[in-house]
């Protein structure tokens, strides 16, 4: 289907953005790289009045180091995303989610900023945010909010954002910690089925604040606080791993969907499990 | 009311904000080698160059194009950059009713410029997000590699 009828406005700084808001309100959509916005426009599943690009606010962009924590612009595209040195060095489970994003000229114009907002329940980089620990830092003319990952995605395709707030950036706290990120998707670049964004750190061979955060499993990224639970503190061997996946049982109520029921995607989060964690079982053992 | 750069040429016109890139080449400005098929960014007929990276030409309002620079497949073709590429389509039958190729074409050429070295997984990897409904794959996937072969 075509685009509904609507305006389009380009931004160049923040107070365009304070200015539209106040000028007309709820009709406004902020429009980032479109990936999302405009493949549900021709769907007609939204009618936004007036679609304001901020695209090239320059608030927006660039990813700095800035004490222990690392700022990500809400602009940055995925392909950046994926290619930048400090996200590389400081927060590589980013930089590893990318290729699970889609496809190259999606990634091209898909923003982080646009990812989190629109809180898709099987998108990476929210589950990511959440194993970070990251905080997402919403603007207003109030000035800026920092909301952590964790409260942020709030339901389904909700956020925690109040009218007239937009993101600004993400930040990521550094630590010293493992992580990756691995899925089960029908194809390469599809949402996944099934997916688990995992952080932790390992201190005299015992896992120290673990995060094991499953995607499209939910109504958002899950934290599954039984499985987390089952690790702390303790080596991370085969059996911790087994009592990981067995707690998962009561973390994850996964509904069924067009890939399949419930079980199937308990057992597939099962089997991420085992091949995240199986893969630091040397280093823990080396370790301990 | 817009001025870009379509494959080398100064263009001004105005656009309606609910015109996408790909029927703003198509029906505005006569371009008819872009290729719009699911116009929900999941296909990749559509797949075009802004200011030189490949995009989803369906997902890209033309409004918000204002001084960027644009290639299609006319513009590529007419350039000589794939040349052999698309010879090496022609000779292994690697478009068949044609409705993917420019698409796949300008996909494969972002290979070919930034990925010299790319294995068969990664070419696939790369071309995964375009359909084609008659091929198979096979055959685009082998003019890839012949050509990133030939090229080396
Ligand atoms: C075929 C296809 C496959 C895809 N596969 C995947 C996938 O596997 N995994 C995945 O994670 N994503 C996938 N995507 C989505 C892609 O990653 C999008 O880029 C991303 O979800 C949205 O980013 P965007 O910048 O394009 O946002 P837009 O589409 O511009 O915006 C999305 C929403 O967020 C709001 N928004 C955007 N920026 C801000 C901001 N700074 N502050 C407040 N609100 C904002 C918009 O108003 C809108 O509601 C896919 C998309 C397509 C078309
Ligand atoms: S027409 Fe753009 S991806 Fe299908
Ligand atoms: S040749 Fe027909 S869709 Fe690819």
């Amino acid at each position: 289907m075509k685009w509904p009828a609507m305006t389009y406005h380009r931004a160049t700084s923040l107070a365009d953005v304070w200015a539209a808001f106040a000028a007309h309100g709820p009709s406004v959509t902020i429009l980032a790289g479109g990936q999302t916005l405009l493949a549900t426009l021709a769907f007609r599943l939204s009618e936004p009045g007036m679609l304001l690009d901020i695209t090239r606010i320059p608030e927006l962009r660039g990813i700095t180091l800035q004490g222990q924590v690392l700022r990500i612009g809400a602009l940055t595209r995925h392909v950046e995303l994926g290619r930048d040195l400090l996200v590389r060095q400081h927060a590589p489970l980013l930089a590893q989610a990318v290729p699970h994003i889609a496809h190259p000229a999606i990634r091209n114009r898909g923003t982080i900023g646009g990812s989190l907002a629109y809180a898709d329940p099987a998108a990476e980089l929210p589950a990511c945010a959440v194993a970070l620990d990251a905080v997402v830092v919403a603007a207003s003319t109030a000035g800026e909010r920092r909301i952590p990952a964790s409260a942020f995605f709030t339901d389904l395709l909700q956020n925690a954002l109040a009218p007239g707030e937009i993101i600004v950036a993400v930040e990521i706290p550094i630590q010293p910690s493992l992580a990756a990120i691995d899925e089960v998707a029908r194809r390469s670049g599809d949402y996944a089925m099934a997916g688990l964004a995992a952080a932790m750190r390992v201190h005299d061979g015992r896992v120290v604040a673990p995060r094991l955060v499953y995607f499209g499993v939910g109504r958002g990224p899950v934290l599954a606080g039984a499985a987390c639970r089952a690790l702390e503190g303790r080596p991370l061997t085969a059996e911790s791993i087994a009592a990981a996946q067995a707690a998962l049982t009561t973390d994850l109520d996964p509904p069924q969907d067009l890939h399949g029921p419930s079980e199937m995607k308990r057992h597939l989060a099962r089997v991420l499990t085992a091949r995240v964690l199986n893969a630091w079982l040397r280093p823990t053992e080396m370790a301990a | 009311m817009i001025t870009l750069t379509v494959n080398g040429e100064r263009v001004s016109r105005h656009v309606d904000p609910r015109r996408h890139l790909i029927d703003f080449l198509r029906l505005d400005l006569g371009l008819t080698g872009s290729h719009a098929g699911c116009e929900h960014g999941v296909c990749g007929a559509c797949t075009v160059r802004v200011d030189g990276e490949i995009v989803r030409g369906c997902l890209v309002l033309a409004a918000s194009l204002d001084g960027a620079e644009v290639t299609t497949i006319e513009g590529l073709s007419d350039s000589g950059e794939v040349a052999d590429l698309q010879a090496n389509f022609v000779a292994r039958n690697a478009a068949q009713c044609g409705f993917c190729t420019p698409g796949m074409i300008m996909t494969a050429a972002d290979i070919l410029a930034h990925q010299k070295d790319a294995t068969r997984a990664e070419i696939r990897e790369h071309l995964a997000g375009n359909y084609c409904r008659c091929t198979g794959y096979q055959a685009i996937v082998d003019a890839v590699e012949a050509t990133l072969e030939a090229r080396r």
